[in-house]
């Protein structure tokens, strides 16, 4: 574990409303021999989240919408955010699967657009963690024990 | 660095070097892990690269029931239970239905908590059932269990 500058640390806070634990047993997993896990995995999430919310745009869409088809990629979503620690954005995937097991279109609506705040939210805020870490000189590389 | 390995029930020992993945009995552990989910792949594989497993991963149950077929020496399954096509729980039957594979133990995961689901795919002859997100712990419990 590298000992972070203030900076850092200060971003990291902010990143806690959005993040949980899941996020911290990623960084736990990264070790010499793959250095940027958490960075290939959040890449990866993002690649993913982006292409189901595009899926889940059209599904929203069509007449009459289709709420099964819907539930998969909503179902995916939330494992995905689940996976990488984003607790907010996996509650508001819950949020928005209730209304969508309901068949309840306006409230589908109003919980994508909140999704996708989260997202964008996210992302940026993830972004700017990886870039600042980036920048940090490791001052202290504590060796792991066991591995 | 060398690790010293005991085959338990084999009564023997065998020193290999630690980056050649873990030996037990004289066989390297190789685990086949499947989920349509990349984050979920890569997590999962570095969990268990992290245990000095070697690790396949897949897409889809259709492509592991193929790798099945072209690598005989598979220690254990870990699939996730929720994929297009063709589900866990389907993937399971088809390996215990098998006289060549009914052998390889099989591991379900899923994001979700259905007592239902649980109880039939350990019927079906699954070995555990693992909750996502999937934690190095829950995999060191497999270790026994596998093959």
């Amino acid at each position: 574990m590298f000992i972070y500058t203030t900076p850092v640390y200060r971003l990291s806070l902010a990143l806690q409303g959005f993040l949980d634990e899941q996020f911290y047993q990623l960084e736990e997993l990264q070790d010499e021999s793959s250095p940027n896990f958490v960075e290939e995995v959040v890449t990866l999430f993002f690649r993913d989240s982006s292409r189901l919310m595009a899926n889940i745009d059209q599904a929203l869409e069509q007449c009459p919408p289709d709420f099964h088809r819907l539930d998969k990629f909503l179902h995916r979503l939330k494992g995905s955010a689940s996976s990488i620690g984003a607790g907010k954005m996996k509650n508001e995937c819950a949020g928005f699967r209730e209304f969508c097991s309901e068949e309840n279109l306006e409230g589908c609506l109003r919980s994508f657009q909140k999704v996708k705040k989260e997202h964008t939210i996210l992302r940026q805020k993830l972004e700017n963690y990886f870039q600042l870490l980036r920048q940090v000189v490791p001052v202290d590389k504590a060796t792991r024990s066991g591995s | 660095m060398l690790l010293w390995c005991v085959a338990a029930g084999f009564g023997w020992k065998e020193v290999v070097p630690w980056d050649s993945g873990l030996i037990w009995g004289g066989q390297e552990i190789h685990v086949l892990a499947v989920d349509d989910s990349s984050v979920d792949r890569a997590l999962i594989a570095k969990i268990l690269r992290s245990s000095k497993y070697r690790v396949t991963t897949v897409d889809s149950g259709k492509r592991a029931l193929e790798l099945l077929t072209l690598e005989p020496n598979i220690s254990m399954i870990i699939t996730d239970y929720w994929m297009p096509e063709m589900t866990g729980y389907e993937l399971l039957k088809s390996v215990k239905e098998s006289s060549k594979l009914r052998e390889i133990p099989v591991v379900v995961m899923s994001s979700e908590n259905v007592p239902n689901r649980i109880n039939r795919c350990l019927e079906e002859g699954a070995e555990d059932f693992l909750l996502k997100p999937v934690r190095p712990s829950d995999v060191s419990r497999l270790r026994s269990r596998m093959r």
